[in-house]
């Protein structure tokens, strides 16, 4: 957090000053473990170990927060009868599908309960979604006593059994001292009167199982009661200034704005059939139709009417999954013909670059917007496939357009932060020469292709006629007015467009148009609300007049939960939001995220629906019963329990189940995208990560650039340990290669005691440390790290896996001549016996459209 | 004439002549030290801003002369940052000023081996076209099976996390209504 | 005017170098140039004319009192700066006036006095000062002399983000640093010492505006153990500016001479 979030810090390092234990687990010893408490050096791919560890640890030593997790969490709910372990089936749950390479959930369930994800995630769904998800409720089976071997506290304590102090140093490398230190000082600090806290980045994210790295934790703050609670919870720390918005409003292929789903083409073939699978019978998503007619109201105006569905019909569906890496395959396949790539660089970013750019060389076209070319608009003249000669520029079709864009100085909009607020920044010049906004960009594009389709009258050029597209334009440049853009985001009433005010008053008769409803309020009253900037020094701790953060400028989510049961602060030193009894309603420093006049002791009636579901003790509102999950019964698609696997390319064979890799991960079996051997192959035998650097910025665009930067770190380098130096050769300030199947770098060598090798299993075991920010082009260049990563990726939301791999290193620059990825591997490993990566059971999976093998039911069927 | 001590140029002489020997006092300014101010106090206006960098969201603040940034700093009613930015926030003027940034659309050709300069607007409606062509001869309407599919696999989108909110709406929208599907960003990768 | 200075707790500096990079910024400082060091994270090595804040990175195969790692380890750092001394080498070396003693105590070189003599470089204990290549005159931090003059804090104690650096009226500074230093050694930091604040435990500086906490002997750091003043007495000061007067003079006659003979 030090290393990529400095001011981030400067909070942590208060909550030190204040007396704070600061714990930091990393491989490596960064900028945050000079300043911690306590650093835990860990074999990188092995945190679900760790955590789960602490989760039997918690459980063991009776830690937990007994009245947090028996009223807030779902620890009393019995599981299906039908339900295994993956202590049953050495190392797969319940309900694996052989044939069909993916999990059937519905053994996972409730007993007698079918119960809705969260929406945003009901795309992860691999079978035929129910239609009458979470109806049944009330026919819930509770043991509040959490001592019926079916319900989730009983299963989730049985699943982590194993998972001991012991278990910790043979898998993760961490000396079980250490390791109890840990887990004893997170318990001392949780409780009434005092919260923990987890901070994570991509480190986590980035496995095969990232969306279980973050469950794990999830377990720890429910069981410790750290969750909705003041100085608790589990931040995320996103790494660009707007990621969270790209988030919100999605630029992601699954989701529409405030976390609705894409369309199904199997299943929501009409309206009615979207929101019958989509909405949730009980909980917030019950509100979900208002939702969706109001953004589908924003999006095509007046041509929006009842009787065709709201337009509906005008939205692509999907088939599966569409997300980055599947895409970029299909694009190395000839399947794309034009590319649009905005502030981003996956030629140098993302995992596998020669097949990155494999696949730019298939497109007929593409358009790059950036501050100036980047490694991706440039690779058809200077890739190191294009300098090696194997490709050269004649051979290569691709019409490219680079476009210079504005900065954010020289644009109005907002920001996201990682804490989902939304700040304003505004124009303070005009961009220079052809500079343009992306506002400016996609507005302007749009109203070519109206003018180009104007005469059409196929229907699949209506919504493209019927889209409301009228923004004022400003000035010379004809900037769109990005105020009205967030003027559409926040929502108004029709037809008089006054501005909605909270996304309460959202609706589902055409009566509202809302383009996010998450970010209804931010123009509340008309008044653009992420633009304010009352001084810090002028208001309470909780500054909740700086910005707005969605929703409803909520700054701590489910704080419903800081109160106890009956609506106390759970101490006085921990007071965030409460019931006041004698005005009716929940009060606090922050705006309650409940309904805000229900009191506790409500409980709903036999029969209730929607919101009037949500008792006055379920402060988890999106989930259909309101209860924090310790045991996910259905969202997931590689299991309702987080479990150890072992990253794709491994240095060990899993210690605790013979399933060596997550059963659901999707690979990409195809001749430019090879894998190593499961673990143990003799010609990658070191463990390697990738990370930022504080002096740089994701693949550089914005900071390779800068002198000012890259005169603090000049080149791109390694870090090793002084033992691994020893062991190859390697020079301090030389050069060394680092390779993997699909490409070699070279890199300049920094030996540090940062790193040290690891004894695991009698073994010792060495770890690489590789910074990604650098590539070919601009002020500061050298090798990029992703020529050897791989495409390889977690199935719930297909992240890749750049965090654990394996790797060799030798002393010495990087050989000329050709390498693998761009066209085939060219060396195989040879003379080795490949060791299975998954039980047999898993082994059948089958392989779809470009390789990808993946279980996702809708990708291997249509499309 | 009265001597005026100000006007000797050297400083030195000065010291001497004002017995300021030890060269501590107002004496050793020069007239530049003398008037020496921050240049901020110059600027035309100051433009509150958010560092585009990290998720943090730090309070930045742009000073402007004759319409040029003349320096950027952080924000100390930010509630986040309290006036700190980091290296690379710190570094921003460099990122908006520097010389690095291209101020044309470059087009490449099919097979071409070089960059050509061309007008913004004519590239502008080389892309429509391409848009159009693109998503007519791949316009999929429905499954085997007879579902709805709309759309088309034939155009893809990369890119939104350093991009305003509004910015990543309209792209959604307008994407989205093409029949776009692969539209993607950092958040997943 | 109340003497400002800077108080570097090396405790709470997490390396991220925002201090660098801001200096130069305000300051339009050009990047010296790309160099890869090989020592830890420090590729900018030492404070230059161009760089007037550098951050040391010290790995130390010793643990630092009450923290736990899996093997014995320390990284320490530590932003450097000129010490702004209560009594000066560079000013009292120099033999133009260029470098004065602002209203602010801070010890300031004048750009538009400093001929480039250099007799500055030679006379800082420490290093600090020296002469830009391009234009040949002796620069270094001026203590953001001209944001002061507009009661604003130096850049680089602005933009750090752990309060590390933290800039005011000396004295406050050096009650600040006192308790500071207690609360760490009631911690069990007990080798956390302040290095330069007071004049008796640096009589050759008579001690320093831009003063230190630190956790290891001060050679670690690249600082001076006992730094001494090279000039003991005014006089040197003066001779130095005699030589330099005749040499103007007589620069001054060949200098009419030249004209006259065009």
């Amino acid at each position: 957090m030090a290393e990529c979030h400095p001011v981030g810090f400067q909070w942590v390092m208060e909550a030190k000053r204040r007396g704070a234990t600061i714990i930091h687990v990393d491989p490596r010893f960064t900028r945050t473990s000079a300043v911690a408490d306590l650093h835990v050096p860990i074999r990188a791919g092995t945190d679900i170990a760790f955590l789960g560890a602490i989760v039997n640890y918690i459980i063991s030593n009776d830690r937990w927060f007994r009245e947090y997790v028996v009223n807030y969490t779902n620890a009393p709910a019995i599981i299906n009868e039908k339900f295994q372990d993956t202590e049953d089936l050495d190392g797969l749950f319940s309900g694996w599908d052989a044939e069909k390479g993916q999990y059937d959930t519905s053994s996972w369930g409730y007993e007698g309960v079918e119960v809705s994800p969260a929406a945003g995630h009901r795309e992860m769904f691999s079978g035929e979604p129910r239609s009458e998800r979470g109806a049944m409720l009330s026919a819930e089976k509770l043991d509040p006593t959490l001592s019926d071997p079916r319900c989730v506290f009983q299963i989730v304590k049985r699943h982590y059994s194993r998972y001991t102090p012991e278990m910790v140093e043979e898998t993760c490398g961490v000396p079980r001292e250490l390791f109890l230190k840990v887990a004893e000082a997170l318990c001392e600090n949780s409780g009434r009167d005092r919260t923990s806290a987890f901070c994570y980045a991509v480190g986590w994210t980035q496995h095969t199982v990232g969306v279980q790295y973050i469950r794990t934790a999830a377990i720890i703050q429910l069981l410790l009661g750290n969750i909705g609670r003041p100085g608790g919870g589990i931040m995320a720390l996103r790494g660009h200034s707007s990621i969270q918005g790209s988030t919100d409003i999605p630029t992601l292929y699954n989701m529409l704005p405030g976390y609705l789903p894409m369309p199904k083409a199997t299943y929501d073939t009409d309206l009615n059939k979207y929101v019958e699978y989509n909405k949730s019978a009980t909980g917030w998503w019950s509100e979900f139709p208002k939702y969706i007619v109001s953004l589908l109201k924003a999006w095509y105006g007046e041509a929006a009417r009842p009787d065709n569905d709201w337009c509906y019909g005008y939205l692509p569906h999907i088939t599966g999954d569409h997300s980055h890496m599947v895409t970029v395959a299909a694009m190395a396949d000839r399947m794309v013909k034009g590319y649009f790539v905005m502030g981003e660089n996956p030629a140098v970013g993302s995992m596998n670059a020669a097949l990155q750019r494999k696949g730019l060389r298939g497109l007929d076209w593409l358009v790059v917007r950036d501050f100036a070319p980047t490694e991706t608009a440039e690779f058809w003249r200077s890739a190191p496939e294009v300098v090696r000669g194997e490709v050269t520029p004649e051979q290569i079709g691709t019409e490219v357009f680079f476009f210079p864009c504005s900065a954010h100085t020289e644009k109005d909009g907002s920001f996201t932060n990682t804490q989902r607020l939304l700040q304003w920044h505004h124009k303070a010049i005009e961009p220079p020469g052809d500079c343009r906004s992306e506002l400016h960009f996609v507005y302007h594009l749009g109203k070519r292709l109206k003018e180009l389709y104007r005469h059409s009258d196929a229907a699949k050029d209506r919504p493209i006629l019927d889209l409301a597209w009228n923004y004022r334009e400003i000035g010379e440049m004809q900037e769109p007015d990005a105020e009205e853009v967030l003027a559409e985001i926040n929502g108004y009433t029709l037809p008089e467009r006054n501005p909605l005010s909270a996304y309460t008053e959202v609706k589902d008769d055409g009566s509202t148009a809302c383009g996010c409803w998450i970010y209804c309020g931010c123009r509340k009253d008309g008044v653009n609300q992420t633009a304010r900037r009352k001084p810090g020094s002028e208001q309470d701790w909780v500054a909740l007049q700086w910005g707005w953060a969605w929703p409803a400028n909520r700054r701590l989510l489910y704080n419903r939960a800081s109160a106890d049961p009956d609506g106390n602060p759970w101490s006085e030193r921990k007071k965030y939001v409460w019931w006041d009894a004698a005005q009716k309603k929940w009060t606090g420093f922050d705006t309650p995220d409940f309904i805000a006049t229900r009191p506790p002791d409500y409980r709903p009636p036999e029969g209730a629906e929607g919101i009037a579901t949500l008792s006055g003790i379920d402060p988890f509102i999106m989930q259909a019963e309101g209860k924090g999950w310790l045991y996910d019964p259905s969202g997931l698609l590689d299991g309702p329990l987080p479990t150890h696997y072992e990253p794709q390319e491994s240095v060990l064979k899993n210690p605790l189940y013979g399933q060596q890799c997550n059963p659901a991960r999707l690979e990409w079996i195809r001749r430019d995208n090879p894998y190593h051997k499961a673990w143990g192959d003799p010609h990658y035998p070191f463990v390697a990560t990738t990370y930022r650097l504080t002096e740089h910025h994701t693949a550089g665009g914005m900071s390779r650039w800068l002198p000012w930067l890259n005169e603090l770190q000049p080149e791109m380098f390694i870090e090793v340990s002084p033992e691994l130096a020893e062991l190859r050769g390697l020079e301090n300030g030389g050069w060394a290669t680092v390779s993997t199947i699909r490409g070699e770098i070279e890199a300049r060598v920094l030996v540090t005691e940062r790193l040290r090798p690891l004894n695991i299993q009698d073994e010792v075991l060495h770890q690489v440390g590789i910074p990604y920010h650098w590539s070919w082009i601009g002020r500061s260049t050298g090798d990029a790290a992703n020529e050897l990563t791989a495409f390889v990726a977690d199935p719930n939301v297909s992240i890749e896996e750049s965090k654990a791999f394996s790797v060799n290193v030798v002393a010495g620059r990087r050989p000329p001549g050709p390498r693998a990825a761009a066209a085939a591997p060219l060396t195989e490993p040879s003379g080795f016996e490949d060791p299975p990566r998954d039980l047999e059971a898993v082994q059948g999976k089958p392989i779809g459209h470009h390789g990808l093998r993946t279980g996702k039911k809708e990708l291997t069927e249509e499309g | 004439m009265k001597f005026d001590l100000n006007k000797l140029v050297w400083p030195a002489l000065r010291q001497v002549s004002s017995g300021d020997v030890a060269g501590l006092g107002k004496a050793s300014f020069s007239k530049r030290t003398a008037s020496l101010k921050s240049r901020l106090s110059d600027a035309d206006r100051v433009v509150p801003s958010v560092c585009p960098y990290c998720g943090v969201g730090c309070g930045q603040e742009v000073y402007v002369k004759d319409e040029k940034i003349m320096d950027i700093e952080g924000d100390y009613a930010s509630p986040i940052s309290r006036g700190c930015l980091c290296p690379k926030g710190s570094a921003t003027m460099q990122l908006v000023t520097g010389t690095h940034r291209h101020q044309k659309v470059l087009y490449r050709r099919p097979y071409g081996t070089k960059w050509e300069e061309i007008p913004l607007q004519d590239a502008m409606d080389m892309v429509a076209v391409r848009v159009k062509k693109a998503r007519d001869a791949t316009w999929e309407d429905q499954t085997g099976k007879g579902h709805p599919l709309r759309r088309t696999l034939g155009i893809a989108h990369l890119g939104g996390a350093t991009l305003d909110n509004e910015e990543n709406y309209l792209i959604k929208k307008l994407f989205t209504s093409l029949g776009m599907v692969q539209i993607e960003n950092q958040a997943r990768i | 005017m109340t003497a400002t200075g800077f108080f570097t707790d090396t405790t709470v500096c997490i390396g991220c170098k925002a201090c660098e990079v801001a200096c130069k910024q305000w300051n339009q400082l050009p990047a010296d140039g790309d160099f890869f060091s090989g020592r830890s994270y420090d590729n900018t090595i030492h404070l230059e004319a161009t760089t007037w804040r550098h951050v040391a990175f010290v790995e130390r195969s010793v643990p630092l009192s009450g923290r736990t790692t899996a093997h014995p380890f320390s990284w320490l750092f530590m932003s450097d700066v000129c010490k702004h001394c209560r009594r000066a080498g560079c000013l009292e070396a120099c033999p133009t006036g260029a470098i004065i003693r602002t209203e602010f105590e801070s010890v300031y070189v004048q750009p538009d006095v400093c001929n480039g003599c250099g007799y500055c470089v030679v006379a800082c204990p420490f290093g600090v000062i020296n002469r830009r290549q391009d234009d040949g005159r002796a620069w270094k931090c001026t203590l953001c002399y001209d944001r002061q003059r507009d009661g604003m804090e130096p850049a680089c104690a602005k933009a750090c983000p752990t309060d590390s650096i933290l800039f005011g009226p000396v004295e406050e500074l050096k009650r600040h640093a006192e308790l500071r230093l207690a609360e760490l050694h009631r911690k069990g930091v007990t080798e956390a010492y302040l290095y330069g604040m007071k004049e008796e435990d640096q009589p050759g500086t008579e001690g320093l505006h831009a003063f230190f906490l630190l956790l290891d002997r001060p050679e670690v750091y690249n600082l001076p153990p006992d730094p001494a003043v090279p000039t003991k007495s005014c006089a040197v000061s003066w001779g130095c500016m005699a030589l330099a007067a005749a040499g103007m003079v007589a620069a001054g006659m060949v200098a009419v001479r030249r004209g006259g003979e065009k």
